[in-house]
């Protein structure tokens, strides 16, 4: 039955449509409007600029902090990795920044350095590093030191090995990185958003809360998690394939 | 190439209550092929990360000529140790510091019978298909000291007998110093221009015996079976440590 396989995911999803034009009509309600209403206001909203202008300033944000996020965590990861005294001394840090609730970094964020852009930035960034540093940690302590001596007798280089013994062996691991932190901050990001600046997705959202717009609320939400779906399929999904290729 | 003095007074590890290497002398003249025999266990691995600087926690000296230094080393690792994502190709000319003419490769590929599978990815070769590769790896970086930890262990016999067959090919083409670690007296003989015994911790040399049968004999497996018959009878001291 390869057909039915092709289409089941598409089956499912028009019937997700469907329960949701049901319950709707059935309701009759302005808190649940029906996939139609949701669809034009989502038209009037791209057409008038103001969706596509919201969505590219969260997106900005994201992506200026997941960069940071990343690069940061990646060298720190590998660093308490490779170095057991670094990681004894740094290990509690880690732990406290890994436990802090995100809300209570993004208000003192704005607290200490104002309701500044930088300081969204950096709000986001300190909720998502810890996670990336605990997963290249790990990834760097399971790393195979029969191939690194390999490596170093052969006279490889810090750059060589990092880039071809070291970097390989990481990539499951900055793979899930990615995907959990794109995750993780889109939501801090609305967070951050909705207390202290005056544009992006979270802004608009709690606009539309006060005017208990759900129709916009929806709209939103499925312009938002669309992205997110692109992102992972023209981008994540080609880097698996690539780096992986050499798999069975 | 030079003569290459191995003198190591003093192998301990950390934990250990006991030396591993104890006044271990060895001189290994130029394009000369060693096989060091000794029972598992015996510090032949500890040996060989020594020579190639893997291990610098030790006591004694390596001389290079009449230089202090590390010779250059092409390794062969009892696991092949390539990189899974490179292709066989790739993890040859990865090893290579400057650029070579690629005809050196294909030329090593060829008699090793390896170009065939240049293009493919390690996770598709045999193990030993996968110990050529490993061979070729070493043999291209033009090595002062090739050391060998136990290349063809646990590959069945035939497989085992083509690998040593290819490997002494290559090495007639380009001699170069081997130190070959085994404990298959026979490999060893089939091989080697002379033998070293060791003994088990502390690993000290017990005997040192030349082999006399010309390379063109090597392939005749009862005059290597007599030479080992021999050996043992003469040699009653080595018995113990096969």
């Amino acid at each position: 039955m390869p057909n039915l396989k092709k289409i089941l995911p598409t089956l499912s999803l028009l019937a997700f449509l469907a329960i949701w034009q049901g319950v709707a009509v059935y309701l009759n309600s302005n808190t649940l409007p029906t996939p139609e209403a949701v669809t034009q206001v989502f038209w009037q909203d791209c057409v008038s600029g103001q969706l596509p202008f919201h969505l590219g300033v969260t997106l900005l944000r994201l992506v200026v902090s997941f960069s940071i996020a990343m690069l940061l965590g990646c060298a720190i990861g590998i660093m308490l990795g490779r170095n057991k005294k670094m990681d004894a001394f740094f290990d509690n840090w880690l732990v406290i920044f890994l436990n802090v609730p995100a809300l209570v970094t993004i208000i003192l964020c704005y607290v200490w350095f104002g309701l500044v852009e930088s300081s969204a930035i950096l709000a986001v960034v300190i909720n998502k590093l810890p996670n990336v540093i605990v997963t290249i940690r790990e990834g760097t302590r399971s790393l195979d030191q029969d191939l690194l001596d390999m490596a170093r007798c052969y006279h490889f280089g810090k750059r060589k090995t990092l880039v071809h013994v070291i970097w390989p062996q990481l990539h499951p691991f900055v793979m899930g990185a990615t995907r959990s932190g794109l995750a993780l901050i889109w939501k801090i990001i609305l967070v951050v958003e909705l207390l202290g600046r005056s544009n992006g997705m979270g802004y608009q959202l709690h606009l539309f809360f006060q005017l208990f717009d759900v129709a916009s609320i929806l709209a939103y939400t499925i312009a938002f998690v669309a992205v997110i779906q692109l992102i992972e399929l023209m981008i994540l999904k080609p880097l698996d394939k690539k780096a992986l290729r050499w798999r069975r | 190439m030079t003569d290459i003095q191995i003198n190591i007074k003093n192998k301990t590890y950390p934990t250990a209550t006991q030396a591993s290497i104890s006044n271990f002398k060895l001189a290994l003249k130029s394009n000369e092929f060693i096989c060091l025999v000794g029972p598992s266990g015996c510090g032949k691995t500890t040996l060989l990360n020594i020579i190639a600087s893997l291990d610098k926690d030790y006591d004694g000296e390596i001389l290079v000529g009449q230089q202090h230094a590390y010779p250059k080393i092409g390794y062969i690792f009892q696991n092949p140790r390539l990189l899974p994502w490179r292709t066989v190709r790739e993890n040859i000319e990865l090893v290579l510091n400057e650029p070579q003419p690629s005809e050196i490769i294909d030329e090593l590929l060829e008699v090793m019978q390896l170009t065939s599978v240049q293009q493919a990815y390690p996770e598709r070769l045999s193990l030993g298909m996968s110990r050529r590769v490993a061979i070729i790896r070493a043999f291209a970086v033009d090595p002062e000291v090739l050391l060998m930890d136990e290349p063809f262990v646990s590959l069945d016999a035939p497989t085992a007998r083509q690998a040593r067959e290819l490997l002494l090919k290559l090495w007639q083409q380009r001699p170069h110093t081997v130190l070959f670690v085994t404990h298959d007296l026979r490999e060893a003989i089939a091989l080697a221009d002379r033998l070293v015994f060791l003994s088990s911790s502390p690993m000290q040399v017990i005997s040192e015996i030349t082999i006399p049968i010309p390379r063109q004999e090597r392939h005749n497996e009862s005059a290597i079976e007599t030479f080992r018959q021999q050996l043992l009878l003469n040699h009653p001291e080595i018995k113990q440590l096969l």
